[in-house]
């Protein structure tokens, strides 16, 4: 391939709130720099997973790359980096923008700023990326562009006057956007001649090729033969193949070099090698220093999971496995639980993360899997000194041997209209959460900011929020650090045999209104047995609240005639199963499902 | 029992999808219909029982059953010509038992007189209430002295052996009102041979279903629905009749020979659509779309399946054991060769245990609590 023109490379991604058109955007853009044929595009080519396109969130940041000949009639290759939407992948976003040099802004022309488009925006800027606003959905009815340029000239204070009004769906316009892409966002710097400094901002694995590094090259250039060397992790590794992405597929070249955005692979086993945010050097002629903002990536959540089946522990031990090689930031290690057996404490970036994994394990690798209450990181300092960071609430040390625990704080920003601030605000405090101050964006609308404890938005903060503002409250956080917290472990006991996989941490005071409701809760999903069964929850030993489930008076069929013989027996089979998919403790059996219900105690819906 | 007599038995069923209008609780396959398609189904209803008639050869048919719907709002016509079909196309036992289900108001004195020559020696008479309230509750067309009405004609063309229907468990119901109904319909003159007696059951598609989604029907409690149903029990028992399958009762000798062919696994052949039947360890049944039905009444058979062993054993067990009699260790032995005691020991152990079974002189049968929990039990048989 000639060499590239460095001043006609475009290094950008897009940035918005959920659902504000991003991804269509991001089809249109790669629809009309003709790299695809209208029959190849799929509806959103960049997100490639199944599950991204079911659940409409882009997972893992990804990169494409197109040539567009613009009006001055010059060809430019941009380069589109994808950046995951979602406060559970911030460090991935954080990495995603750093390989870029400009960034688009999409608001909603109806919706305007959300809390997300502040949190994403601002992180923009925070790495000197020039940003410039597009407005999108110029086609809906409610649509007010006017409202939403002053909006964010006011509120971000971008120039936004000759912001492209745009309808991404029905492609209106999209063309004043790259032409905007070409003016407004610088070419890369960075020179060839450099020893090699790459950014990695994601990787893959494939079963052929190994590890596919995604990376930005800030400096110098890389090719086949070149033995590279990850700085952070130290893994040092000879490249077998450089290249770039084509829509949905890579494509070998000669050689990456300053500005460019491609791949590298190198016969890397193991996505742990590397990690997102480390510096890729040249082992022979390194460069002096890595890129800044490397972060070791941390688990926020913590959960249980078990197979429904216990016999097919050794596949959820397989699946785990081909999932970490892909995604660095799923941790785990295996555990008993006397409820539910053997299987495995993982550690995820959040719920959606949490969520997303369970998803793939039971869908791709067809298992069925019993979750348990996740939780978050608890530090727990006990009297002879020993810090411990505890991922399971079980292994809590006896309370005569701690001194006191603390557990993580978020900086929360909630974006909601007026007229809601007041539930949400209640909602906040019954979190637990920490008032620190209220901005108008606008005369209907408020940033509310709140510090609140991780482990009281992990759970069902964000449906409680949409259900308390009729979906309007938009949601983001980062994490504070840690504080000391009065914090109990309540325990369950089902026919008076403590659960050891439904005991969680919870706030002292926050512990009977939980218990109660865990044991309502159960009530409903603990079927009734022969005889009665008491639900119990208890703190240090002493029960706080209970439920009884009473014993069963009636399972019989009034009619059985010719007619319903094959039903009735498909009836009792389905009977006969379910009881299969029971866990027994004790002489009772409880549901598996039970063990997840719990889960969501927000009664407000 | 050496098997070749019960092997040749053989029941016929047909079905009757046709009433004068939908009750609110009911959710089987019947809907009023005009003369016209009435008269359609019925000669389709001859043409698949003539061109079934082959599956029947070596056997004898002991029992036949029509069934609805209400059979008597078709043309009483229709009903001899089956039963003339009936014995010309198949062995009809001379003592076959051959019942018809009626509805008050829905024949005359002369229907009934054609009946009994046609040779139907049992009727099943839809009551449900002796409440005129409740009765136009539940929605039905007719109230409780046209009932009595029924059964006096019924009575006079020479009626022996009739059955009366009954549901308990109504939505706000009093164990006292129940046990009105109960004593008001056992005070008839003659009492009937025999009682069915089913507890509401709220089915999806139906009018009190709807009611019920909507918050406008609340269920009677469960302890209430078994107190009326032990109530009912004893009251029945003290009364001369025999409590032998969990929502039968007969005078001695008026057991529903057609119905404890079903539990006891006879085999049957069923007419019309929807009909099931189980023929040499097969079951299958006709599709439920009335216009397939009358485009084709031979093509609409579906849903084949061969029982396996252990699928025979498993109906032998969980059939069996709503009857009171319960399952015959040694019939099992001679059906299956094979003992029952063996192969079910945990769930026969395990239930005995728990108090929900009993076994007694080679036989195993429900306890009353077992009865109550009667799904819980037979759920370990399949």
């Amino acid at each position: 391939m000639a060499s590239i023109d460095q001043s006609k490379i475009r290094n950008f991604c897009i940035v918005a709130h959920i659902d504000h058109g991003k991804s269509t955007l991001a089809d249109r853009i790669i629809e009309m720099t003709g790299l695809l044929t209208s029959r190849e595009m799929q509806a959103q080519v960049l997100d490639n997973m199944d599950l991204e396109r079911e659940r409409g969130i882009t997972i893992k940041a990804q990169a494409v790359r197109t040539v567009y000949k613009a009006k001055n009639g010059e060809e430019y290759i941009f380069n589109l980096i994808d950046t995951p939407g979602h406060v559970d992948f911030n460090y991935e976003v954080s990495r995603s923008l750093a390989a870029c040099d400009g960034a688009i802004l999409v608001v909603d022309a109806a919706q305007g700023i959300e809390a997300q488009t502040l949190a994403n925006v601002y992180l923009a800027l925070d790495h000197d990326l020039d940003v410039f606003p597009v407005i999108n959905k110029i086609d809906l009815p409610s649509a007010d562009p006017q409202r939403v340029i002053e909006e964010i000239e006011d509120v971000i204070g971008i120039e936004a006057q000759d912001a492209p009004l745009i309808s991404a769906k029905n492609g209106v316009n999209v063309e004043e956007v790259l032409e905007q892409i070409v003016a407004k966002i610088p070419a890369p710097g960075g020179s060839p001649d450099n020893p090699l400094q790459a950014l990695i901002f994601d990787s893959l694995y494939d079963s052929y090729k190994g590890v596919i590094i995604f990376c930005r090259i800030m400096e110098g250039k890389v090719k086949k033969g070149t033995s590279i060397r990850m700085m952070a992790t130290g893994a040092v590794e000879e490249v077998v193949e450089v290249g770039y992405f084509g829509a949905g597929r890579f494509i070998p070249c000669d050689e990456l070099s300053a500005g460019m955005v491609g791949y590298i692979t190198a016969s890397i086993k193991n996505v742990k090698d590397t990690a997102v945010g480390d510096t890729v050097t040249d082992n022979d002629n390194p460069c002096r220093e890595p890129l800044p903002g490397y972060k070791k990536v941390q688990s926020m959540v913590y959960c249980g999971m078990y197979p429904a089946d216990g016999a097919r522990y050794p596949d959820l031990r397989d699946a785990l496995e081909k999932l970490q090689l892909n995604d660095a930031s799923l941790n785990y290690e295996p555990e008993t639980s006397v409820a539910l057996g053997f299987g495995f404490r993982c550690g995820f970036l959040g719920l959606l993360h949490l969520e997303i994994i369970q998803e793939r394990l039971e869908r791709e690798y067809n298992l069925d899997l019993v979750t348990t209450a996740p939780g978050v990181v608890y530090k727990v300092h006990k009297t002879n000194g020993e810090v411990i960071e505890l991922t399971n609430p079980s292994n809590l040390p006896d309370p005569s041997e701690i001194e006191y625990m603390e557990e993580p704080i978020v900086n929360a920003e909630i974006m909601v209209t007026s007229e809601f601030i007041g539930s949400i605000m209640e909602l906040c405090q019954e979190r637990r959460g920490r008032y620190l101050g209220m901005e108008y964006i606008e005369g209907t609308r408020a940033l509310l900011k709140y510090e609140l404890p991780l482990n009281e938005i992990i759970y069902d903060f964000f449906d409680a929020l949409k259900s308390r503002s009729r979906g309007y409250a938009s949601f983001d956080y980062d994490i504070k650090g840690y504080e000391e917290s009065r914090l109990v472990k309540l325990d369950i006991l089902i026919n008076r045999e403590e659960v050891d996989a439904l005991s969680f941490i919870v706030h002292a005071d926050s512990a009977y209104e939980r218990g109660r409701k865990m044991c309502e809760k159960l009530k409903d999903e603990i079927p009734r047995h022969l005889f009665e069964i008491p639900i119990q929850a208890a703190v240090g030993g002493k029960v706080i609240a209970r439920e009884t489930v009473k014993a069963m008076r009636k399972d019989v069929l009034a009619k059985c005639y010719g007619g319903d013989i094959t039903r009735k027996k498909k009836l009792l089979e389905k009977q006969k199963e379910g009881k299969k998919r029971m866990r027994q403790i004790g002489n009772v059996e409880i549901p598996q499902k039970a063990f997840m219900s719990v889960l969501k105690l927000d009664d407000r819906k | 029992m050496t098997g070749s007599r019960r092997e040749r038995d053989l029941e016929l069923y047909f079905h009757i999808p046709f009433c004068r209008q939908k009750c609110n609780y009911c959710d089987f396959l019947s809907a009023p219909a005009g003369e016209q398609v009435q008269n359609a189904y019925m000669e389709a209803l001859l043409r698949e029982t003539e061109a079934g008639s082959g599956m029947a050869r070596d056997r004898v048919v002991r029992s036949v059953f029509i069934g609805g719907g209400t059979p008597s709002v078709v043309d009483t016509v229709w009903l001899c010509r089956v039963l003339d079909l009936v014995r010309r196309r198949f062995d009809l036992a001379a003592d076959a038992e051959i019942t018809v289900e009626i509805n008050p108001g829905t024949v005359t004195e002369r229907d009934l007189k054609d009946y009994r020559e046609a040779g139907i020696n049992r009727l099943s008479i839809g009551c449900q209430s002796a409440d005129d309230r409740e009765l136009a509750f539940l929605g039905r067309i007719h109230d409780y002295s046209r009932f009595e009405d029924t059964c006096r004609m019924a009575r006079d063309a020479g009626f022996d052996n009739i059955n009366v229907d009954l549901i308990s468990a109504l939505p706000g119901q009093t164990l006292e009102e129940w046990e009105k109904n109960l004593r008001t319909v056992l005070s008839l003159s003659p009492a009937p041979e025999h009682l069915s007696v089913y507890s509401l059951i709220l089915e999806e598609g139906t009018v009190f279903w709807e009611r019920y989604e909507k918050g406008m029907l609340e269920p009677v409690d469960e302890d209430l629905e078994r107190d009326m149903y032990w109530r009912t029990a004893r009251i029945l028992r003290e009364a001369g009749y025999e409590h032998y399958e969990i929502s039968n009762y007969a005078r001695p000798g008026y057991r529903c020979r057609h119905n404890c062919g079903y539990w006891q696994r006879t085999d049957y052949l069923g007419f019309g659509i929807g009909a099931a039947s189980l023929l040499d360890n097969v079951r299958f049944r006709n599709g439920e779309s009335l216009q397939g039905y009358l485009s084709d009444p031979l093509g609409c058979r579906q849903d084949r399946e061969e029982l396996t062993a252990q699928e025979q054993m498993a109906e032998t067990m969980f059939l069996g054991l709503r009857m009171a009699d319960g399952v015959s260790l040694s019939v099992f032995q001679d059906t299956y060769g094979a003992d029952a005691e063996e192969i079910y020991r945990d769930a026969i152990e395990g239930s005995c245990r728990e108090g929900l079974l009993a076994v007694q002189d080679g036989r195993i049968f429900l306890t009353k609590r077992g009865v109550d929990l009667a799904n819980y039990v037979m759920a370990k048989f399949v």
